[in-house]
């Protein structure tokens, strides 16, 4: 997958340091802005993209033509006002929209692959400093984001405790836990167990590893919704068809739909990026970059926060946005907290909710 | 927007530019009183979801939590009041809840329904029944006050903390009246404490 042309990019004009101890030379990063950055620069909004997710938080993606993927929180309007705000959404490092990934070129002009440095949710949040900095924003009215833009609203919080005024974060957590690690793990031994992976090595090859990607896609995705949901969704309906096929096809609408999610999801996302994104999540733990204290990681911060939790979300749960509440608490930090009703587990962040909507505006504003 | 009668008391008595943890805060009416009016750096609590996004929406820093358990979270003395409106009849242990104010805050107050009212007492005297008043009026198998209290209760906990009670004031028919025979008069009573 090359470079994406519609965005522009930033290249960051200095090596840019990596926890890892290696250094990413020429890091460009890819991002999409909304809206007019006021003259003193006191109304940008950064949101941080989730695993998956990119750059196109309100215009449409330029493979699936989809509406952006915060498209009903982001525009004119709307809870994230862009006739108020300048919005900023930046694809991460190690991800495949146009920043600096495994697919992107290495100095010798192939492909990095797997020679791309192991990366954390710190190092793609340095990312975004330094091109904030190229856009002259030194501090943010707000940084927002759910699940593991989440994860980088509290880096950005926690190590650059000056560059925002406003944190937000939705269906998220300080740390990984054994339960989230393993999951990413199943995902990424589908992709590495895929022959077509071929030790990362396969950008110049007719097969991509397509089906372990989709594997570790669908994997995944079951951990965004919530058993009511699925229930509720598909049930034990079968696909297009009257009786059981006694085979080992789709028969059930749920294996239909995770196929389907599974084959579109490697249309538009580079299974190698898949691998770094979910170590970095895995590696992501702030109370150890503090010594090992939550609320060490805070202190003296005049940031105000909030944070959002979903009832149905098994993926990263209320007691996991507590675990920050009270870390935040004990910092003397300002924060709110509020854990919402929904039907839809993880995924319900992206969801129609008014109560959300209420919240992200009365936070922001 | 009016204040209710024992809010409306706090607010007047808060010194402006305080830390202050409203714990049980509503709809955050008092905390958006005290911001404004006072210039308070006010915090709340609230178990209440939908009270919690309320106050989200309208600017203030609330934690959806449960004051018996999640008042342990904060450090000593991180406030200089704390705040339990008409919240402590409710506690698990209002005992424990006291010493926990009195931890986290260098003052409290404290306000409740004052279950030694005369009209409390002749509910119960000629009715035999959980009275149903003004001050009370849920049914005792739906009330959430499950610990009823009464000043003079108050006044012996508070002496058993060892908590001193700096001031207190009292309410019958939302005015205020005077401390005298308090524990027949008042509907309701607020206190501000210190240890």
């Amino acid at each position: 997958m090359s470079p994406h042309p519609v965005s522009p990019v930033y290249r960051i004009p200095q090596p840019l340091p990596l926890d890892s101890g290696q250094v990413l030379e020429d890091a460009e990063i890819a991002y999409e802005t909304y809206g007019t950055l006021a003259s003193d620069a006191s109304n940008a909004v950064l949101v941080c993209h989730a695993l998956t997710g990119d750059q196109y938080l309100a215009s449409p993606h330029p493979i699936t033509g989809k509406p952006g993927w915060w498209d009903r929180m982001v525009g004119p309007g709307k809870p994230i006002d862009t006739d108020r705000h300048f919005v900023i959404c930046a694809n991460v490092i190690g991800s495949c929209l146009g920043s600096s990934g495994p697919a992107s070129l290495a100095p010798d002009g192939a492909p990095y692959a797997m020679r791309f440095p192991v990366i954390t949710i710190r190092d793609m949040v340095r990312g975004l400093v330094a091109l904030l900095d190229g856009l002259g924003i030194a501090r943010l009215h707000a940084v927002v984001g759910g699940s593991m833009g989440g994860m980088q609203a509290l880096s950005l919080a926690a190590n650059w405790p000056e560059r925002a005024a406003r944190v937000l974060v939705i269906a998220s957590t300080a740390r990984h836990s054994a339960q989230n690690i393993a999951f990413h793990e199943v995902g990424r031994q589908a992709i590495m167990a895929d022959p077509a992976w071929a030790g990362g090595d396969y950008y110049a090859a007719d097969a991509k590893p397509d089906n372990g990607l989709a594997v570790a896609r669908m994997a995944a995705h079951i951990t965004y919704l919530s058993e009511a949901g699925l229930t509720e969704k598909f049930g034990r309906r079968l696909q297009d068809r009257d009786a059981k096929s006694f085979g080992f096809d789709a028969d059930f609408q749920v294996e239909s739909y995770l196929r389907y999610q599974g084959s579109g999801f490697t249309r538009r996302f580079d299974a190698n990026s898949y691998l770094y994104i979910t170590r970095a999540m895995d590696y992501f733990d702030i109370a150890e970059e503090h010594g090992g204290k939550l609320a060490d990681a805070f202190a003296g911060t005049q940031a105000r926060f909030c944070i959002v939790s979903f009832d149905t979300d098994w993926l990263y749960p209320t007691a996991e946005s507590r675990h920050v509440v009270h870390a935040l608490n004990a910092a003397g930090a300002k924060v709110s907290f509020v854990e919402l009703s929904a039907p839809h587990g993880h995924d319900s962040f992206l969801l129609e909710h008014d109560q959300l909507d209420r919240v992200v505006k009365g936070f922001i504003e | 927007m009016t204040l209710r009668p024992d809010l409306a008391v706090i607010a007047a008595h808060v010194v402006p530019g305080s830390r202050v943890l409203d714990i049980g805060c509503g709809d955050g009416a008092l905390m958006a009183e005290l911001e404004t009016a006072s210039g308070c750096d006010a915090r709340g609590m609230e178990l209440d979801g939908a009270m919690v996004e309320r106050c989200v929406s309208r600017g203030l820093s609330v934690v959806q939590g449960d004051a018996n358990l999640d008042l342990a979270n904060y450090p000593d003395k991180a406030f200089d009041y704390t705040i339990l409106s008409q919240t402590l009849q409710t506690a698990t242990r209002p005992d424990l809840m006291l010493d926990e104010l009195l931890r986290v805050g260098r003052r409290a107050f404290v306000s409740f329904p004052n279950f030694a009212h005369w009209r409390t007492r002749l509910a119960l005297l000629l009715g035999g029944r959980m009275p149903v008043t003004r001050a009370l009026p849920v049914s005792w198998y739906e009330t959430q006050n499950i610990h009823h209290v009464t000043v003079e209760d108050f006044r012996d906990l508070a002496r058993l903390k060892r908590a001193k009670l700096e001031r207190a004031w009292f309410f019958s028919n939302e005015m205020q009246i005077g401390a005298p025979a308090a524990n027949w008069r008042a509907e309701f009573a607020v206190f501000e404490l210190s240890r």
